[in-house]
This record gives structure tokens, sequence and C-alpha cells, in this order.
């Protein structure tokens, strides 16, 4: 009995809206009420699965300041004075006292914990400022491109895989050739590319790229193009399976066009690889927009974090690895749920 | 029509081995980076260090094929005495990762079930961290230096590899032949020793000569930053670093380093990609 009901929606997702009208009442609530629990059961699941990737980053983060090679707190002076030598106890004693040094480790880390839990992330050792004050103004900056340029990495991806994938061989080929060389291109190089050839020769976009719309295209290119052969790598196969399957024969003998069964039906199934690759490509490209900045002297927290780890600001460090987590569990709660949206079967499994 | 037919039978059976042309490239290049790794000095046109001030940053030409730095020294010979420090780089990088992969690997596909949830659930949380921002955080605990270069790219690159590791050695502790090895008798140590660890090993050969190539992009991204190599070295990643001042006046000097660690990792990945289908074709 639930068999029959399960595979009759596998087949048609609508079904599951039009079940009372076709359907006994009473078998149908107690379908209703298993995918709520079904559903239930796997929100748990999704949200304990981010609490130990939060969790993994904060304690990798305190194991890195603990891992400091030496006495923590002489460490800790010489980072701050930019020095290397040996520490008094008199000169130490400010030192140990502001990080709490006298405590043992254990506790440190409890202490750690609930300070991020209220959002401290701790105290720059270069600065002596906190370190949500060193780079709470420069991330948002920071995450912008990163989103522009998933959104161009979306828009690159799709363009090619529709014009490239399933054609003939030649073409089909020379396609995935190109998403393999887009997907290697180091940031670097592709981004001085980028900038010389749009920026010194054609002077399209400004060389020194400003918060404006015209400073975000170049930077953000550099970061989409590989993001986008990567996508496309892992989209390319399910687009052409997808174009094999018999719902896009049976739009054709409807009359469909090509490019529209491309698009609407085709891309539906195909996309959801590149959608789970979007929630991992958030963290990626954060931390790959620190090169980008670097070469068009953009705003964001490049700067700070290349400063910081030269430095061995640990604090500093570890707040944008944690911030980063943080934004890499958001993208895959959003995911998911984008997921559900697009292929209404995972509701059932 | 008698002797067409002879002809045919005469005609030496030769049996065509069709080599596709990417490969052929891939191997010349790979000849190529090996000769400049081994006996630079065969290749170079000048030393790396000759300095040459009438001859400062000149864009690259018939002269000097790469142009010249802010002291006059050639880019070309400076690329070329760099091979050497650059692929031991990624020699090590690629060793680190791929050995931690097979410990890590091994351990959560063989462990008991506390351990293997436990490397599991650790790869996975590891595995969610962009390389990149794992490097940084191992170059500030570390300091920055070429040794913490390989570490670091070596241990940031490894959780990928390592769930790599896990899904062959539990596909071949699934197969045909392992569990005919289990019906025979043989003992569990020796059915892993003989059947599982090789077979999983194997496809490891290729996956290495794509990881070279993956990390000296990677360690590369980090020297970039100004975190490598001290500059007076003229590995690429050092040499990305030193051109980066003259990004606007003389773009060639970190334009051609980067194009020939894009050449680099091409050429890895060919090679490794045709090292993985004439293993699977061999099987």
């Amino acid at each position: 009995m639930t068999r029959t009901s399960s595979s009759d929606v596998i087949q048609n997702p609508d079904a599951a809206a039009h079940a009372p009208a076709s359907g006994g009442e009473a078998r149908d609530a107690g379908t209703a009420a298993r995918r709520r629990a079904g559903r239930a059961r796997r929100i748990v699941s999704r949200l304990l699965g981010a609490v130990v990737v939060l969790w993994g980053a904060a304690t990798a983060a305190f194991l890195a300041q603990v891992a400091l090679p030496g006495d923590r707190a002489t460490a800790i002076l010489n980072i701050r004075t930019g020095q290397a030598q040996e520490r008094t106890p008199a000169e130490l004693a400010p030192i140990i006292e502001a990080y709490g040094l006298h405590d043992p480790v254990l506790v440190q880390y409890l202490h750690y914990l609930t300070g991020l839990v209220r959002g401290d992330l701790g105290t720059s050792y270069q600065q002596f400022r906190p370190v949500w004050d060193l780079i709470g103004e420069q991330l948002g900056a920071t995450f912008v491109l990163s989103l522009v340029a998933i959104a161009l990495a979306w828009v690159i991806m799709i363009a090619w895989v529709t014009l490239t994938a399933g054609r003939s061989r030649r073409v089909s080929a020379f396609g995935s050739t190109v998403d393999t060389v887009a997907a290697a291109l180091p940031p670097y190089w592709l981004g001085i590319l980028l900038l010389l050839v749009f920026a010194l020769n054609l002077r399209w976009f400004p060389v020194i790229g400003g918060t404006g719309i015209a400073g975000i295209v170049l930077p953000a290119l550099t970061l989409a193009i590989p993001l986008a052969g990567f996508m496309g790598q892992s989209v390319r196969a399910e687009y052409e399976r997808a174009l094999e399957q018999p719902f896009v024969l049976s739009a054709r003998m409807r009359g469909m066009g090509d490019l529209q069964i491309r698009l609407r039906h085709v891309l539906r199934h195909a996309s959801l690889p590149a959608i789970t690759l979007t929630g991992w490509a958030i963290g990626a490209t954060v931390s790959v927009a620190v090169i980008v900045e670097q070469i068009y002297s953009r705003p964001g927290i490049g700067k700070t974090l290349v400063a910081a780890v030269g430095a061995q600001d640990l604090p500093v460090v570890t707040g944008i690895v944690i911030l980063v987590a943080l934004a890499y569990v958001v993208a895959n709660l959003l995911v998911d749920i984008v997921y559900t949206l697009i292929d209404p079967r995972l509701e059932q499994s | 029509m008698t002797a067409v037919a002879s002809t045919k039978t005469a005609a030496p059976r030769r049996t065509r081995i069709r080599v596709a042309p990417g490969l052929v490239v891939a191997v010349v290049f790979a000849a190529l980076f090996a000769i400049a790794a081994v006996v630079p000095q065969i290749l170079a046109t000048t030393a790396p260090t000759a300095q040459d001030f009438t001859a400062a940053l000149r864009p690259p030409s018939f002269e000097h094929w790469f142009g010249t730095d802010e002291s006059g020294r050639d880019l070309y010979s400076r690329v070329i005495h760099g091979t050497r420090e650059s692929l031991l780089i990624g020699i090590g990088a690629a060793g680190i990762a791929l050995v931690a992969a097979l410990v890590l690997g091994s351990l959560a596909a063989l462990g008991d079930r506390f351990t293997s949830a436990i490397v599991n659930r650790g790869i996975e949380v590891v595995f969610a961290f962009p390389i990149l921002l794992l490097a940084l955080l191992l170059v500030s605990i570390l300091g920055a230096s070429a040794w913490t270069q390989v570490i670091a790219v070596g241990v940031s690159t490894a959780p990928g590899y390592a769930r790599m590791v896990r899904g062959q050695i539990l596909a071949a502790k699934n197969a045909g032949y392992v569990e005919a090895a289990r019906a025979l008798g043989h003992s569990r140590g020796r059915v892993l020793t003989r059947h599982v660890l090789p077979n999983a090993v194997r496809p490891l050969v290729a996956v290495f000569t794509m990881a070279i190539g993956q990390s000296i992009v990677w360690a590369s991204g980090l020297a970039f930053l100004g975190l490598g190599v001290a500059p007076p070295s003229s590995e690429w990643g050092a040499l990305l670093d030193a051109g980066r001042a003259y990004i606007l006046q003389a773009p060639w000097l970190t334009f051609v380093p980067g194009l020939v660690i894009l050449v680099l990792a091409l050429t890895a990945t060919s090679l490794g990609k045709h090292i993985q289908n004439s293993l699977e074709k061999g099987e």
C-alpha cells in the first residue's frame, strides 16, 4: 500500500498536492504524518551536521592557537612587538592575564567556545583589538565579491554547457576540454591575464578595482571562470545523460524547441551537482578572493588576512576561518532547501 | 585480386598503437620540465643571477624570451633554474598528502566502527574547509618558509585524497576477487595485504601525478601572497611574488611564471589521466 503511493509520487511530483482528492482520507493522513516525521528527522540531522562542522572549526581554531611553537605568552608578546627575544615574568604577566593563559587548557577551551557563541572571535595578538573590529567592516566587500562571482559562474557555466553539451562529438569534446582548462587556471595568473587584456589594453575596466560596479567585474570573473569550469565538469555528464531521457523525447514530440528543452527540462536535472558545489564554493571563493584582492588592490579581508598570517597573528586568522565555516554551513543548509524545491523526489527518500 | 590479397597478408601485422596527440604534447612538456630540473644549464641561456642594469624590465624579445626583471636578470633562465625547487615542493606536498590520505583512508575504510566513524567525520569536517584557507592557517602556525609551504599544501589537500582512498578500499573490499579469496579460506590479513590494498593503491600512481601539479599551483598561490620561499630564489612562486610589485609596469614578470605553472599543472593532469586510463584498460 505504502509502496504504490510512494512510487506514484516519484513518477508524478504533483501527486503529493493532489493526493487528498484522489485517495482515501485515512491513508493520506498516515503518509502525510510519516512524511512530516521524515522531514523533521532530516532537518534535525542536517542541523546536527552543521553544528559538528562549526564545533570542528572552533576546536581546530583553538588548537591552532595553542600549537603556536614555544611559550605562548612569549610568542604573543614577540608577535605584538615584532621582536624575537626572551621575556621576563614581569613583562609576560599582563599578557598572561589578558589572554587567561594561567588557566588549564581545558578551561581556556571552554572560555573560547563560550566567547564564540557570544560572537567574540578573540583579541588580535598584534594590535590588541577585538578581531571582529579588524575584519568586520572588510568582510562585506569580500562576501559581495564572492556572491557576484558565484552568480557569474552559474551564468557562464549554463551558457557554455547549453551551447556545447550533447552536440557533435567534436563540439562536445571541445566544450569539456575548455571546462578542464578553466578549472585548472591558477587565480593569480587568470587575474593578471584579465587585468592585462581588459584593463591595460582595452581599458574597459579600471585597473584598480574600486567598490563600484565596473571595479568588481574583473575580480569576480577571475573567481568565476575556474568555478564555472569546475561546475561544468560535473554538470556536463549529468546534462548529457538527461538529454537521453524519455522525457526529452516526449517534449520534442510535443514540438518543444531544442533550446527550450535544454533550459527547462535538461538543466533542471543536470544542475543538481552544481547546486551542491555552490555550497562549497562560498568558502572556496572567499579564500581565493584573498589572492584576487591583492591583484586588483580591492578592499576586503585579503590584506588583513595575509598580514595576519605573515605576523602569525592567529586570532585574526582563526576568526576568519570560523566566519568562513559559518558561511559554509549556512550556504549548505540553503542548498538543501533549494535541492528539495528543484527535485521534489528527494522529499521522499 | 590475388595480388591485393597477398599484399594484405604479406604486410607485417603491426599492432597499431594509437597515441593521442594530447599525450605526445604532455610527454614532451614533462621531458622538458625534467631536463630543466636535473640539468638546468642545458636549457638556460644565462646564469639565473646574472644582472644587467642596462637591460632592466625589458619585455619579452628575441634576446630575452621571457623578458627581464628589475635587475636585468633574464626571466627565462630564472624560470628554468627555478624548476627543480618548484618540482620538489610539488612532489613533497603531493607525497605528504597521499601518505596522510592513505593512512586516514585506510583507517576510515578498515578500522572498527568507532575509529572509522571518528576518522570519517574528521575527514568530512576538514574537507569542508577551503584548501587555501587551511594552508594559510598552517602557515600562520608554522611561520612562512619553503618547508611550511610543503607541509601546509600537503596537509590541506590530504582530506580530498583521503576520501578517494577510502572509496577505493571500500570498492576493492566488496569486489568479487576478494570474496573469492575469502571463500578460499585466506586470513583477513592476507586478503587485505594481498588483494584489497594493492588494488586500492594502484590508482594512486595516477593521482600522485595529478597531485604534483595541483600542489605546485597551491604552493605558488601561497608564494604569490608573500608566504613562500624568500625572493632571491627563482622558484616559480617566488618569481610571482617578486613580480607582483611590477604588475603594471612589467606584467610579464608575473604572467610568464604563472603560465609555466599552468602548463605544468595541465601536463600533470593530462599525464595522470592517461595513466589512469591505461591502468583501467590493463585490468
